[in-house]
This record gives C-alpha cells, structure tokens and sequence, in this order.
C-alpha cells in the first residue's frame, strides 16, 4: 500500500466521542456516554453482574457490579453498570474493598436461595452459581430459614418460574417490557415478598419467552422443553443459522447424544441482538419428532411402501427420463439451504425443466428483489420506515422486535399501510387501514399530503415490503411498492418474503422463467401438462392460498416426486417419497431476508437413511447422465462463487463468521409492474383478508410438541360493528360464502379489523378459509350470513 | 367478581383526565375499584387496565406494592390495632387479644358475618395517643378493652355510618376537579403553555 502525507493525515481523525480513562492501571479507550461495565467488557478484567444486559437498559437492581472510581475525596464505590465513563477516570475492580463488596453482595443475595444446584437444570452454566465461586464469601453468615414458595409453577405452557431461586435481577421484567413490549410478567408484592409474577391465571404469552429463560442468570426461570434432559457439560453445540423464518437469527444448536436438546440465541448485530422467537427457539422438537420420514416410499396398490435408496433413485430416475421434454416441473426449495437449491437448480437445468417456482403463490414476484436493497439495520435507522408488509410479529418476530425498538427509541417513524392493527401498529407513527385491493389509492393520498411530504423528504426511507393478504393478488403490494419507489427518493426495499431460504433459492436458479410460477405450474399440471412434478419440501395442499388450485394440480401431475422430511398432506399422495435430512442434520449455507449468507450447521446425524437435498439432486443427475462433478458440499460451494453473480465473494469461511456476509444479486428479470383499478366492493360483503399467525399448523410446529397446542384454531373476525350487522353472537357459527362455494367458521368480534373486511387466519386447525380463494381474482368478497 | 360500574367509568375517566399519562391515574383507580367492591376484584383491574393502556400484569404489580388494598373479600369494617413501640407498651397486645376474642377470629380473619376484618398494623403515626387503632383507615385513640367493647358494638349496631363507611371508601367528600384545571392526557414533553392554574405565570 502506498501511503502519502494526505493519507496519514486523515487517519488521525480523533474521534469526539472518545473517552481515555483507566481500568485497573491499563488505559482504555470508551465511548462518552457508555456504562464503565461495557468498557471493562473490552479488557481482560471481569466485572461480576447480574442484571446488566448489553441490550437492556441499566437498572442497577442487583450491585453486584461495584467498583471503586477515584472522586474529588478519594476512592468510591459505584455500580459500573450505571455509571458513565468518563475523561482521565480511574477504576479499579480488584481492590479488597471492591472485594468484600462483591463478596458481600453475594452472601446477601444467596440469603434467601436454596441452593437446589444439584437439581437446578442451569448448574455448570449459572452465572449465579459460577459468580459465587468466583466473587463470593465461599460461606455465609445467615442461619435465618429462607423464603419459601411453591416449586416450580408454569407461568405458560413453555415456561416454568422457580421463584426461590429469583434474585430479582428485573432481566426477565425488562426484556418483556422493554424489549419485547409484552409486560406479562412484573414484580408483584413488596419487600421480601417481591416476586415476578404474571396476572393471576393468565399465562405469559408472549411470541418472545423462551428469551427470558436463556437470560435469567439463575435458575428461575426454565424452559418445558428442556427441562431436566442434558447438563450444560454433555452438551455439544454449533453456531448456526435459525431457518424457520427469513429474519435468519444466529443460534447456537446444542446437542447430546445425537439429539438436538436447544437452541440459544447468539447476538448477531446487523440481525438478531441475540434474541430469537419461540417458534424459532422450540421447534428442534420436530427434527426428534417420530413422525419423520425414515426411508425412501414409493406407491404401490396397497399405499406408500418403504423401498432402499437404491431402488428409489434408480425409480425416480426412471419416472423423470420418461417424461415428455418440458413436462417436468419443481416447486419449493426455499426451506433448504443455498447449497440445496443450488444443486436443484442444476439438475433442473441439465433436465430442461422451465417449470420451477421456489415459492407457493404465497409470496411476491422475485423482481421485488430489483429495487435498491435494504438491511435490518437500514431499516431500523432510517427517517421513514413504510411497511406494506404482513404483520411482522406474527411473520417474521425477530424483525418485529428490531424494528419496534427503533420506534420506541424515536430512531425511526413508521408508516403503516394496513388491513388491519398489526403489532407495529401502536408504535407506528401513522397507521393507514385500506380495503384490499384499494392500497394505491391510500398510496396515492399518502404521497400527497404536506405532512407525509415532509416527513418523506426528512432522510433515507425503506420499504418494508411482503404479502400481506394471501386472499389478494401480489401484484397489488408490487404496484405501490413501485409508485413509493419512483416517486420519492433516497428509496430502498427491505423484501419480507418469509420461508427461510427463499432470497436463496430464488437467487440460485429456483427462480420461475417469465410468467411460468407456481400458479401457472398447477394450473398447467391440472392440464395434464405435466408429467412429473418434483416437491422439494414443499406442501401446495397446505400452502398454495388457492385450495382448488393445488387440487387440481396435484391430481394432473401423472408423476410426483416428494423430497421432505415429513409425509404431509401433498407428499401422501407422490408416487416416490425421499426422506430428506432436517435442519441441524447438514450443513450448509442460507440466505437471509436481506441477502444476508451464514451458515447452517450440522449437529446430529441425519434421522434413519435421510439426506440432504443437495445430495439427491447430484445422484440422480448422475443417474440421469448429467454427471454435476460434485462430490462434497465445498465443491457446490466453490462452484456457486464461481459462476453467481453476487455471490463471487463468498466462501464457507466467510459465512461461518456470526454476522455472515451481504450479498446481492443482479434482479432476475425487468420490472414489469402492471396497476389494476380497484375493484368495488358491494355494500352486502366483507373483502377477506387472510394471513398467517406464528403459530399454524405448519408442519415445524404441528411436529413440535410444545408449540402445536399454541396454534388459535381457525375462525373469521370482524369489526364489532360489523357483527352487529350480521346480527350474530361473539363465539357463534356463521357461513361465509363467495359466489360459489362457502365454509362455516366460528365468528369473533375485533376492534383491529377494518370495518368492512374480514380477517381469517391462514393454515389454521378447523375449516380451511382457502376454499373460498382463486389465485385468478385480485381480491376476494365474501358474504357473512349469521346460522345460529 | 365485578368491573367498574358505568358511573364508575364516568368518574374513572375524569380521575384519568388530571394526569398527563393516563396510567398516572392506577393507584386513584385501584382505591375506586376497592370502593365498589369492599377489595379489588379480579375483573376490575383487567378494567382498569383497559382504562389506562396498561396489561393486566402491572395493574397486578402495582396493587399488590401496596398492603391497603385488597384482594379477598375483607369485613365491611377493616380494624387495624398498631403493635409498634409506643402502642405496644400502652397495652395493644392486651388490646388485640381482647379483640381476637370479642370477635372471635384471629388477627387477619374475617368474622363469619362479613362484619370485621382484624388484622395487626405497624406504626400509624399516632404514638402520642397510643394505644390506637384504626377502623377503616378511621383513627380511634387511646383505647382500653372496654373502648373496643364499644366501638364494637357501635359498629355492629351501624351507629357509625355516618363517620365510618364501608370499607374502601377513601373520602366521603369526593374531590372535584373542573376539566379545565386537569391537565389532560397530554405527554408532558409535547406540553407548550403552561397549565392553566399557574394563570400565566411562568413555573418557578
Ligand atoms: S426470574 Fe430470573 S431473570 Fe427474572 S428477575 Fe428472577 S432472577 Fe432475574
Ligand atoms: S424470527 Fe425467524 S429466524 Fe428468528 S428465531 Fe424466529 S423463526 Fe427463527
Ligand atoms: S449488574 Fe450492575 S447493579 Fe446489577
Ligand atoms: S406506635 Fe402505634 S401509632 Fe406509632
């Protein structure tokens, strides 16, 4: 590197911020305004706490953090956790007097605990227990009897609360407060009877608990599904990637015995924060669940019969030579890794198949990905956030969390452009409720209005764009996300498509050619069009909004071939099942939301005879004469650096790291944006509007004990109003009826709701609403008629 | 078990109006919900919550900070005999064992009839008048046993209605305050002149 004379000079920037102070004799530098506790987190010397949290507010609760600061009249003590660097200040933490304070608070703290260390399932990683030996008296003074409360009580159906073990460190408190906004838990009580507790009989249900137990910093609060099954010390573990959603939260995936037991969050900055959903953090329990597919099926007279690998492949291979050049078709992909997808993508290729959609008709055209991108952390620092999204607490939760903080901070104002209250909506600093279908005007009149101008014209804006309403055509979302980026600058699109994987697999050739998407497949295969339609972990009875649809294209298809960890609804009726190894079962890639690449990790070996998909993809493209010259996974790894766009700087090292790398990929196809005029509804209707919760019956979750019961169960809900209109009671049957078909569901009044919409939940237990949809109508208008 | 009564609402929502942050009003509430029903109902802090914009949890932690609320049914006559230094040597040991026996319960239990609730205080700030007690948060001083054997029958017979209402009731004179004079649910940041009873005077 050359260096001139300019060059050093703007090297020696001081920075403002910069605070020198010393720890223990050693200089430091911090940042003005940060707690002396995170300064000394950069240094080798530890100061013992129990409350402070790197991203929580200061509280200050428990002292254990005292540290003596040098003041005008000699040394003091400070909690370090709440006292703010500063110029020339001296610290010391190693000061007999910082010891026996230290020492002291924990004899105070351990006054009241029962030290069931033995069967306390956080023993070997209690920060309690570890700090006790560390910091502590080795004895304590007290001979008082402690404090006695019933053992452990489930304060939900996931987490259970020990309250002797409590040391009231408000960590729990503060997260479900401050981080999460679900205050469900609180102190109750006073004094020595202070205890956290939830509302008597009413759970702690929060999309977001499973946080609190992986940050208690004792044993209090712990969590059903890992209840006494490992000690931290049988436990191996790996950092990986979350897949259950597109946020791709950094885990660690721990396991003992060749069974996945937990996952912990991993504080990834651009993305998580170290927190993950429940839905996220519990599901491994599908991965144990008996229900998985253990050995390659095939149909025979009398059903799905297991059948050898080798009989299978050379079967399916058979099923796929046999097919009429341009009948084949591929649908899914998106919940596998890059790598995965990748290898598909190949062996479609070398079979000629145009047929392929990584997505379900649930999602946008992959052109979304052509507008200037955007990443969490854009979006949860630019002036102006403007979502045209699904509701993010129910979609994709770690999003949620990040962008509601940056609202709460007053960071970012939200503009929320809705059928319904979301759970943004109350930090939203506009919410604006249309009628499906009518989403360019209330664009329109957005852009219009001074105040909206302004604010627009205030700094960078992000569009945070998904399918918001599976029962509406995605081209609406696509029109006004077009209008919002033409029309004001400094524009860019965070795109929320859900399934894990699908910015992966749709950037890695899983993409649909032109107007050929999972739409068009099904309807082409209900056709007869298609000789052999390859499920790649994907359900189309389960998922494709239009019910009819994904009927009929299953019943067309003369072939199916099924590649997945579980028989669904779809899979039960592929003429060959391959049983596919889960996640935590291979390794690989994944590609977040924003274009994000970290790796996913392998830690158990695969359940019974299954594999990964990429594998399959390379023995049958062997089989079929189309040799990939692929042997291992660095081989697709290297061959995918090679020859994508975008994604030329990656290597498997690279993802390894916690924060992974951005790619970006050049868009797919141009921008085609067609503008419909909105469709009138008559006054006797409600426009439908269907979307999904956190939990459904998705098979992740159906397959996970713990969260199964957790799924609402179908039901359609409308302003009160609106049922007063119907003339039925909260809780009673109606029928709700499009032009041609109807289904009954149990009706529920809701402030939330639009008045003159209906909002159903999607994949719910009970009546399935997706009977009443086609995928060819814009929107859909239902009658409500009260039968009771 | 109960919500707050549509009158209750009214007033619920005026007591809302004086604070710039409607939850600033929770423990006014509370002392309302335990007017209505003698203690503090399940349904009425769900209410209440709704009233003010907080989950049922903290309208829970907050109350239960506080030893005068309650949240079992209690006597329609709360007694409360101070056992702290002064009281206790002026005789409120005697007293309260005399208690316990007249009415027949122990200290912290309710008489079948719903009449008394006992229970044993700290400190009341009355020392000077010690031994003293306190019925429904209504000072009686300087009691001896036959004092109580009184106030007892007093109370039974309701001759003292009109000095003593039912438990949970704070002040029999309500406080009043003109919309005008409440501040209004206003953030206190966004606030820009200042409130009118300062008359335009500028706040110290
Ligand atoms: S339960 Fe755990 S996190 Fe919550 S206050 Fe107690 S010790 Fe802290
Ligand atoms: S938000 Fe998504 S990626 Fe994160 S833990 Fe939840 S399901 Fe997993
Ligand atoms: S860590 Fe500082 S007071 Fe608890
Ligand atoms: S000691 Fe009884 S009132 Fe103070």
């Amino acid at each position: 590197m050359s260096t001139t004379e300019s060059h050093n000079e703007a090297e020696i920037v001081v920075d403002p911020n910069a605070v020198s102070m010393t720890i223990n004799g050693k200089s430091v530098t911090a940042r003005k305004g940060e707690w002396i506790i995170a300064a000394a987190d950069r240094t080798e010397d530890f100061i013992p706490r129990f409350c402070y949290h790197p991203r929580m507010e200061s509280v200050g609760m428990c002292r254990q953090c005292l540290v003596e600061v040098e003041g005008p009249r000699g040394p003091m003590m400070v909690v370090s956790c709440m006292t703010p660097v500063a110029e020339g200040q001296v610290v010391r933490t190693d000061t007999d007097i910082v010891k026996r304070a230290q020492e002291g608070m924990i004899e105070l703290l351990l006054a009241n605990h029962p030290l069931d260390c033995p069967v306390c399932d956080k023993g070997g990683e209690c920060p309690l227990q570890d700090q006790a030996f560390s910091h502590g008296p080795g004895e304590s003074r007290y001979v008082e009897e402690k404090r006695h409360y019933e053992k452990p009580i489930p304060i939900s159906g996931l987490v259970f609360l020990d309250r002797e073990r409590c040391i009231l460190c408000d960590r729990c408190t503060r997260f479900a407060d401050e981080v999460a906004g679900d205050p469900l838990i609180t102190f109750t009580h006073r004094g020595n009877n202070t205890q956290v507790m939830t509302f008597p009989d009413e759970p702690f249900a929060s999309y977001f608990s499973g946080n609190t137990v992986q940050i208690c910093p004792v044993g209090a609060l712990t969590a059903e599904p890992y209840r006494f099954k490992a000690r931290p010390w049988d436990l191996q573990q790996q950092e990986s990637t979350c897949t259950t959603c597109s946020v791709g939260c950094r885990t660690v995936v721990q396991s003992s015995r060749d069974e996945i037991l937990r996952y912990q969050g991993v504080d990834s900055d651009p993305v998580n924060w170290g927190w993950l959903c429940d839905r996220g953090r519990f599901n491994f329990q599908s991965t144990n669940s008996p229900n998985r597919l253990s050995t390659p099926l095939i149909k025979t007279e009398s059903g799905l019969v297991a059948a050898s690998w080798t009989v299978a492949l050379d079967e399916t291979a058979r099923v796929l030579r046999h097919a009429q050049p341009g009948s084949i078709a591929i649908l899914g992909g998106a919940r596998g890794t890059n790598e995965d997808a990748w290898a598909w993508a190949q062996l479609a290729d070398a079979l000629g198949v145009d047929m392929r959609d990584a997505q379900l008709d649930d999602g946008l055209p992959a052109e979304i990905f052509g507008y200037p991108n955007a990443t969490i952390d854009d979006a949860c620092s630019a002036a102006t956030v403007i979502l045209l999204a699904p509701d993010l607490k129910e979609e994709l939760p770690v999003l949620y969390l990040r962008l509601r903080g940056a609202a709460e901070k007053k960071k970012i104002r939200i503009i929320e452009i809705t059928t319904h209250d979301s759970g943004l909506t109350r930090y939203a600093w506009k919410s604006l409720q249309y009628e499906p279908g009518h989403q360019a005007e209330t664009v329109q009149q957005m852009l219009s209005t001074p105040e909206m101008q302004e604010q627009l014209g205030r700094g960078s804006v992000v569009v945070v764009a998904g399918r918001s309403n599976l029962s509406e055509a995605a081209h609406h979302t696509m029109a006004v996300v077009d209008t919002i980026a033409t029309t004001v600058s400094q524009v860019s699109v965070l795109p929320v498509l859900r399934r894990a994987n699908v910015r992966g697999a749709l950037s890695l050739g899983l993409a649909p050619r032109g107007s050929t998407d999972a739409a068009a497949i099904l309807e082409a295969s209900a056709n007869g069009k298609v000789d052999c339609l390859i499920l790649l972990g994907a359900d189309p009875l389960s998922d494709v909004p239009d019910a009819d649809l994904a009927r009929r294209g299953i019943a067309g298809a003369r072939h199916i071939i099924a590649i997945d960890t579980f028989l669904n609804n779809s899979s039960a009726h592929a003429d060959i099942v391959l049983p596919a190894a889960a996640y935590g079962e291979k390794d690989g890639t994944t590609t977040n939301l924003e274009g994000r690449v970290t790796n996913v990790a392998q830690s158990i070996t695969p359940h019974a005879t299954s594999r990964p998909d990429w594998m399959i993809a390379v023995e049958l493209a062997a089989l079929l004469d189309h040799d990939l010259d692929i042997l291992t996974l660095q081989d697709i790894q290297t061959r995918i650096t090679q020859t994508v766009g975008g994604f030329d700087g990656l290597s498997v090292s690279v993802a390894v790291r916690k924060n992974g790398i951005l790619v970006s990929v050049p868009p797919i196809s141009p921008l085609q944006v067609h503008h419909d005029a909105a469709v009138k509804r008559n006054a006797y209707e409600f426009r439908l509007v269907v979307a999904r919760k956190l939990y459904d019956q998705a098979i992740g979750t159906a397959m996970s004990q713990s969260l199964a019961a957790l799924a609402p169960g179908a039901g359609v809900f409308v302003h009160p109003h609106d049922l007063e209109r119907v003339g039925a009671k909260d809780g009673s049957s109606v029928r709700v009826s499009n032009t041609t078909r109807s289904v009954i569901l149990p009706v529920h009044a809701s402030v939330a709701v639009t008045r003159g919409t209906a909002f159903v939940p999607f994949n719910q237990k009970g009546v399935d609403i997706r009977e009443l949809l086609q995928a060819t109508n814009g929107v859909t208008d239902v009658q409500i008629a009260n039968i009771s | 078990m109960s919500r707050l009564t549509d009158a209750h609402v009214a007033l619920a929502n005026e007591i809302i109006g004086r604070y710039p942050r409607p939850k600033s009003a929770l423990v006014p509430l509370l002392h309302l919900a335990q007017e209505q029903d003698g203690y503090i109902t399940r349904d009425a802090m769900v209410h209440i919550g709704e009233l003010v914009g907080v989950t049922s949890a903290e309208v829970y932690g907050t109350a239960t900070f506080y030893e005068m609320f309650k949240f079992e049914p209690v006597g329609k006559y709360v007694v409360n005999i101070c056992g702290t230094m002064s009281c206790a040597l002026m005789g409120s040991e005697e007293l309260m064992h005399h208690a316990e026996q007249r009415l027949g319960i122990k200290a912290g239990g309710t008489t079948p009839d719903g009449m008394f609730t006992l229970e044993h205080a700290e400190c009341q700030a009355a020392c000077t008048e010690a031994p003293c007690l306190q019925v429904n948060y209504r000072y009686r001083y300087r009691l001896t046993p036959a004092d109580l054997d009184e106030l007892i029958d007093d109370l039974s017979a309701e001759r003292l209605t009109h000095e003593i209402p039912p438990h949970g009731t704070v002040a029999k004179v309500r406080q009043h305050i003109p919309s005008h004079r409440g501040v209004g649910v206003v953030a206190p940041e966004l606030v820009t002149e200042s409130p009118a009873w300062l008359n335009g005077k500028a706040a110290l």
